[in-house]
């Protein structure tokens, strides 16, 4: 099995927050979803990848080579996809690729033509005058025209309206039609892109929660609802988060069969969403 | 193919596909033989993961329904006209089981549902 990407016991340390001994891989072929809410270590663990910081300890394989000692020839394979604009706000989409172009050894001017006029990009449009959608597409134009076999995107759907994201989701569709390229994509929206995802990776206050494949995630947690009277302290124990109201409880548990054992037919289970999973998730953590 | 999945149902996503492209084999809309999406397409499509589609397929071909070849796709099974008979089978036992079930319920003889059964028959020819 080959992976594109292995992290292993990853971490950094700033004044006030800390990335703790992450350690994931995804396979070539395949897409990864890198969840956790605003603040746990999202952008920290995408910047290392990229080497653009320097990590305390662990190491980062991309394509099976150290991130660090053969950056030169991994950045060649990427396709960066940053949430804020890098290019030259007052060159034209036409210039901006004449910049950048040169940094590439494998270069397809076809497919780049055919990305502009499949994105509908108009190459003499200025960078400034493009929508954050539109520069979004131009910077996954370029990552499609440079052969890149690892798509690299940090939180690509914030600020963009559901009919772009919906949009995007097509071309990142036919992106992994091939086999070949491989798409890492972090977000705090998990509603959308989730969809595509065959891995999450969930992180929260710097530390791994988990990382597996979705249709495990979600065929293993669920969410309870019912009375309060039914809470005695066995049952809690099986809940990884709860929410008391009122009206009653709803809370997320991973332990399924433990709750029908304990509650069978007296309460509701429901389908949990990647959202509930998060929310609850974070919640504990903040409560404990 | 059609195929129509639901999000809200309690049903894992794959196992819809597997029950779907079942009906669609046993009830012939799927020729012996014919080709099957991709893997990659019919996520596309249907806008869910690689796994969950690459897991449809391994559990149907696991049952007998498709046969996949490495680099060419995945077609529904030929080789197994006794499994599929077979399979039609069990599903007119089924439908038999109802008959007769029915046919208790409104308190009709064993012969009166063998006389039923024998007219509608000559009817359909």
């Amino acid at each position: 099995m080959s992976y594109v990407l292995e992290v292993n016991g990853l971490s950094k340390s700033y004044r006030d927050f800390t990335l703790d001994n992450i350690s994931f891989k995804l396979e070539k072929g395949y897409v990864m979803g890198f969840i956790g809410p605003n603040g746990a270590g999202k952008s920290t663990t995408i910047k290392l990848m990229m080497n653009l910081i320097k990590r305390n300890s662990g190491e980062i394989k991309i394509f099976g080579m150290d991130n660090i000692l053969h950056e030169k020839e991994i950045k060649e394979k990427i396709g960066f996809v940053y949430d804020e604009s890098t290019f030259y706000g007052v060159l034209t989409i036409n210039e901006m690729k004449g910049i950048i172009r040169p940094f590439y050894r494998e270069w397809d001017e076809d497919k780049f033509q055919r990305c502009l006029k499949e994105f509908e990009l108009n190459p003499d449009k200025k960078i400034d005058d493009l929508s954050k959608g539109m520069k979004m597409k131009f910077s996954l134009a370029i990552a499609l025209s440079h052969n890149a076999e690892l798509i690299l995107m940090d939180e690509p759907t914030s600020g963009l309206d559901p009919i772009f994201r919906s949009e995007l989701l097509d071309i990142l569709y036919s992106i992994i039609q091939d086999e070949e390229k491989s798409i890492f994509f972090s977000t705090h929206i998990t509603s959308d892109l989730e969809k595509i995802a065959d891995y999450i990776t969930f992180i929260n206050q710097g530390k791994l929660v988990f990382s597996r494949a979705k249709d495990d995630v979600l065929e293993n947690y669920a969410i309870i609802k019912g009375r309060k009277e039914l809470l005695t302290d066995e049952v809690k124990r099986a809940f990884t988060g709860l929410r008391l109201s009122s009206t009653g409880f709803e809370g997320l548990t991973d332990n399924i069969p433990r709750i029908r054992e304990l509650l069978k037919d007296q309460v509701l289970i429901e389908k949990a969403s990647l959202d509930d999973i998060m929310i609850y998730s974070v919640r504990r953590a903040i409560n404990v | 193919m059609d195929i129509i999945i639901s999000n809200t149902s309690d049903e894992p996503i794959y196992r819809q596909i597997v029950n779907q492209v079942k009906v669609l084999i046993l009830n012939g809309e799927l020729k012996e033989g014919h080709a099957l999406p991709s893997i990659r397409g019919l996520a596309r499509d249907l806008r869910i993961s690689v796994i969950t589609t690459s897991r449809a397929y391994e559990e149907l071909e696991r049952e007998g329904f498709i046969r996949s070849v490495p680099g060419k796709g995945s077609f529904v099974s030929e080789e197994n006209k006794e499994f599929l008979k077979e399979k039609k089978l069990q599903i007119l036992e089924d439908k038999l089981l109802q008959a007769i079930e029915e046919s208790k319920s409104l308190n009709l003889s064993f012969n009166e549902l063998v006389e039923m059964l024998r007219l509608l028959y000559q009817e359909e020819k």
